[in-house]
């Protein structure tokens, strides 16, 4: 839900995005960087910080971040440099983490995103690159274990300018930037793993004037959801705030309409820079001040890394491999295909149920529009019902294409088609196989059906009568129900209703 | 009949192959040297005694079956004790890192091994190879063989004077403002800085990144040229090494200097260089003119803020470089804290001498917000300067000839309470590391008993002519036969 309208206060929203590459190994060494490993058992030199232990650049990494900056329209910085980043933590085992500070890899660049039926250009202010810290489990009190299979894993991170002014847009920001980082295969964008984190700096500032005041940053946020809910909440709480503080009414109120509905703490109405979480529990932001240090990280060049030189090459060939991006897409489904909006967004939204699509009707010769009549449809509804197991996936494309054909040519009927989509979906069989086995060919020729039509109308002389003389043409399914029944159901009804008619004499 | 280990690395390597003597006797002889005098001298901070005799067994029977022996087989080597030798104590001499034994061994050292050199143990070096005399080593003091009174210069003292005591014919050290050249100039031996990215630094632990590298002590600089050989490689695991292959630098070795052409920057002429200092360098300039040399003088205006921007530079990564070092993972940690800030405030606080502690606050001050500009970056724009001074001599001149260090070995304690002194002993030196290209230092006289010693500097990654040049001078005098007294 957006403000409402009326407030005259706005929220100023930039979002810092973190997501974990997709590499067989970590950003500065060889470890393997899969998920879930016994602590401690995917860690080297290099990634434990050991004395003497040096970097060396993950090549893959870089191409990640480039192509994702080229994705965001960025331009790409040729000399992009890596910087220390120092302070002391002990899940950083340097006591610096290896980042880039004022040469990131691209910067300068934007991504349109649809909020409520309009197009909004948010600016990325830069993609760069950096390595993960281990990571800290707090068992009983006073004791902490350090698992360090995380440390030096590749990060992306991608901050965009403050030009987001709703949790709506924040919402659609998220889930097109996410889309864009699956598309191209550079993370697989899951909050919940943590393969994706988000952490908004949202302040406020009345409606008309271009100020930048104290920001918040919200941080654990594991989920869209919460992210919609946190800018929400803070942004109710720093307009009450705003409000206190200048006395003046810009019509901000304590309750946010939700879903679900949320009451600000007005005891909390304090605006400052600082860092916040999300508490699900109450449902509101609570401040995570601590004895909290002034963040001076005495970023410096890495000493230890030369600067990765971006040349012309290596640029064309990461744009040329660049997929046909979720916009691009939706465009040509619409333009092309003739899709409606919707329904293109619907299979655009993942690139493998796209690329399903596509694969199918390029096997295809009829219009495309039944095909994503069918994988919205049944397709969806099966693979969703599947948990969307793309591995346990038996129905090929072409095999759809198919189906889709054979009803076209009237070999078999739309329910029938129904049917049998759902016993390819359980034995991967092609249809026209199953057509023969079950022995389902559409009886559909005047000449098959019209000495079935004789038989029904031998023993239905009342129902005839009804129909011819007291005008119950209601009583025409009841005819056309009996031909379907022996021909048990293989029968188009549509021209046995046809074929009924004209031997009824009624067109 | 010549003592084992009065001979050369050369000779020594030539004994074993050609079957004169075991690498065992050699082995021995050495360990025998050791265990007589490093109670006096007191270089090593761990003997590697079964590691040395274990190797020395593998190469007389490797060589027993007639199988080709590697380089430095049977040659004893001594390892300054910041380089990573996998579960053997790896101390930086300091009481940080407590009894650490890394589970890796630095690249360096596995080429070392590789080479069949006999590793006789770790040396001494001041803490974090942080100072100019292994007097801020926070274990011990090393002294100079020369005179048992008197420091061998720093950070690398105790390989230094392993090599002039003859306990071992070589040994590796490390520089990053001068810590081999000096301790080589004191001691009376070669030392050699090779160009920045020439040796893997992978698995030495690092004071200053961009400056840090290691090198051979010798008592020739054929010596020095085989040990150079075998640690000269490109290594994939550190990213800042030179894609170069690397030459044979005995083959340089020529003698033949004539027609070289020599600089001799003016700068370092300038006061605060000892009498006899410089007395013997301009002695040793008149015999490069003999041998057929050019020599002329010449400038590089912009040393003189050198040392400054490397007490900038330096600690500023160093301070990041030692950030590690919190009681988390290795080496000490003070288990009396409660929480996470008072374990690293007591672990640092008791682990870290004086001078380190100085360093990273410097450093850490020098890079901190508001002050990075003034300081950090400016020293990074005077380094260019520096660098480039160096550039423009390397369009005329094909080496250049300075003092090693202003001074010969001063006394145990005389400079400890002048940190300022102590760090002018780097003067003739640091500009080399900022400008990141090579230098020898080779002995070149003798005041009141105590070495001296000639700095040459090549061009970069030349370290060919410039090991030419010191290797024609050295076999053109007599200072190399000169050995301590012990």
């Amino acid at each position: 839900m957006a403000m409402a309208v009326e407030t005259k206060i706005q929220a100023v929203v930039g979002m810092e995005v973190h997501a974990e590459l997709l590499t067989e190994s970590k950003m500065f060494c060889g470890c393997g960087t899969q998920f879930g490993a016994p602590p401690n058992t995917q860690c080297c030199p290099v990634c434990l910080g050991l004395p003497g232990s040096l970097p060396v650049p993950n090549h893959r990494a870089v191409d990640h971040v480039l192509r994702t900056a080229l994705a965001l329209n960025c331009t790409i910085n040729r000399n992009s440099i890596f910087h220390r980043k120092n302070y002391f933590y002990p899940d950083l085992p340097k006591a610096y983490q290896i980042s880039q500070y004022d040469i990131p890899i691209g910067s300068d660049g934007y991504l349109d995103v649809h909020v409520n039926g309009e197009i909004k250009r948010v600016r990325i202010k830069r993609v760069h690159l950096e390595e993960d810290t281990g990571k800290l489990l707090h068992a009983e009190p006073g004791t902490t274990f350090v698992d360090y299979n995380r440390s030096g894993v590749p990060l992306m991170e991608i901050v965009t300018e403050p030009d987001i002014h709703s949790a709506d847009e924040a919402r659609e920001y998220l889930i097109a930037l996410r889309r864009i980082l699956v598309y191209i295969g550079a993370s697989d964008g899951r909050m919940e793993q943590g393969s994706l984190r988000c952490e908004p700096n949202i302040s406020v500032r009345p409606v008309g004037t271009d100020e930048l005041n104290a920001k918040s940053e919200l941080k654990n946020l594991n989920s869209f959801r919460v992210v919609h809910l946190g800018i929400q909440y803070e942004t109710a709480r720093q307009s009450l705030g705003m409000q206190r503080q200048r006395g003046e009414d810009y019509g901000a109120t304590a309750t946010i309409p939700g879903p679900p509905p949320m009451k600000v703490d007005l005891g909390d109405l304090g605006l400052t820079q600082e860092t916040r979480r999300w508490d699900d529990a109450n449902l509101k932001t609570v401040s995570m001040r601590t004895k909290e240090y002034a963040h001076d990280y005495r970023y410096f060049p890495e000493p230890d890394l030369v600067p990765v030189f971006f040349d012309e090459a290596w640029i064309e060939r990461a744009r040329q491999c660049l997929p046909e991006l979720p916009e691009a897409r939706l465009n040509r489904y619409v333009d092309q295909i003739g899709l409606p909006e919707a329904d293109a967004a619907v299979l655009v939204d993942e690139c493998e149920v796209a690329d399903y699509f596509d694969a199918a009707t390029a096997a295809y010769s009829g219009d495309a529009k039944k095909i994503a009549n069918w994988v919205q449809g049944d397709w969806m509804r099966l693979f969703n019902a599947g948990s969307r197991n793309w591995a346990a996936l038996k129905v090929q494309p072409e095999q759809l294409a198919q189906l889709v054909q054979l009803v076209d040519e009237g070999k078999i009927t739309g329910k029938i088609a129904k049917d049998l989509f759902e016993t390819m979906w359980e034995t991967g069989k092609a249809p026209a196989e199953l057509v023969k086995e079950q022995g389902i060919e559409v009886v559909g020729s005047e000449d098959q059906l019209n000495p079935i039509i004789d038989q029904v109308f031998g023993r239905s002389d009342k129902l005839v009568a009804d129909i011819l003389e007291k005008g119950q043409h209601g009583k025409i399914n009841a005819l056309v129900g009996q031909v379907m029944g022996a021909t048990k159901g293989k029968a188009d009804p549509a021209l046995v209703q046809q074929l009924i008619r004209k031997r009824l004499g009624l067109d | 009949m010549a003592e084992l280990w009065e001979l050369s690395a050369r000779a020594l390597r030539d004994a074993v192959a050609s079957g004169d003597v075991s690498c065992r006797e050699v082995a021995d002889a050495h360990l025998g040297r050791i265990e007589l005098l490093d109670g006096q001298v007191r270089a090593f901070v761990t003997l590697t005694t079964d590691e040395a005799l274990a190797q020395a067994d593998r190469w007389d029977q490797a060589r027993a079956k007639g199988e080709a022996l590697p380089p430095l087989a049977g040659v004893p080597i001594a390892l300054k004790d910041n380089f990573c030798t996998r579960d053997i104590r790896t101390t930086c001499s300091s009481k940080i890192l407590g009894n650490w034994r890394p589970p890796y061994d630095a690249t360096v050292t596995t080429l070392v091994r590789e080479s069949g050199a006999l590793m006789v143990g770790k040396t001494n070096m001041d803490e974090f190879a942080m100072g100019s005399s292994t007097e801020n080593s926070g274990l011990f003091v090393t002294a100079n063989p020369w005179d048992l009174n008197r420091v061998p210069g720093g950070s690398s003292g105790g390989s230094a004077a392993a090599v002039a005591a003859r306990m071992a014919p070589l040994s590796l050290g490390s520089d990053t403002g001068g810590s081999i050249r000096q301790p080589a100039s004191l001691c009376g031996t070669v030392g050699v800085k090779p160009t920045y990215g020439r040796v893997s630094r992978y698995g030495l632990v690092a004071y200053a990144s961009s400056l840090d590298q290691i090198g051979p002590f010798a008592r020739t600089v054929e010596d020095a040229a085989l040990l150079l050989n075998v640690i000269s490689k490109h290594d994939p695991l550190d990213s800042t090494s030179a894609p170069l292959a690397t030459p044979d630098y005995t083959t340089s070795l020529t003698g033949d200097i004539r027609g070289l052409r020599v600089g001799v920057p003016k700068e370092y002429f300038a006061e605060g260089i000892h009498d006899d200092v410089r007395a013997a360098v301009e002695a040793a300039l008149e015999v490069f003119r003999q041998l057929g040399a050019i020599v002329e003088e010449t400038t590089t205006p912009h040393v003189e803020y050198a040392l400054a921007s490397y007490y900038i530079i330096a600690p500023a990564e160093a301070s990041s470089n030692l950030a590690r070092y919190d009681g988390v993972r290795y080496g000490v940690r003070d288990f009396r804290a409660d929480d996470v800030l008072s374990m690293y405030e007591l672990t640092r606080d008791e682990g870290f001498g004086p001078e380190v502690k100085e360093r990273i606050m410097l450093g850490t001050y020098a890079l901190s917000a508001g002050y990075y500009d003034a300081y950090y970056e400016k020293a990074l724009r005077v380094r260019t300067l520096v660098k480039q001074d160096l550039d423009r001599c390397w369009e005329r001149f094909d080496v250049l000839l300075t003092p090693t260090s202003p001074e010969v070995a001063f006394r145990i304690g005389e400079k400890t309470n002048d940190p300022l002194a102590m760090k002018l002993s780097d003067i003739c030196t640091i500009p080399i590391n900022m400008a990141g290209t090579c230098a020898a230092s080779v002995p070149c006289g003798f005041s009141n008993g105590l070495p001296i010693g000639l700095q040459i500097i090549g061009r970069p990654f030349e370290e060919a002519t410039m090991l030419r040049a010191a290797h024609a001078y050295e076999q053109a005098t007599n200072w190399h036969q000169r050995t301590a007294d012990l």
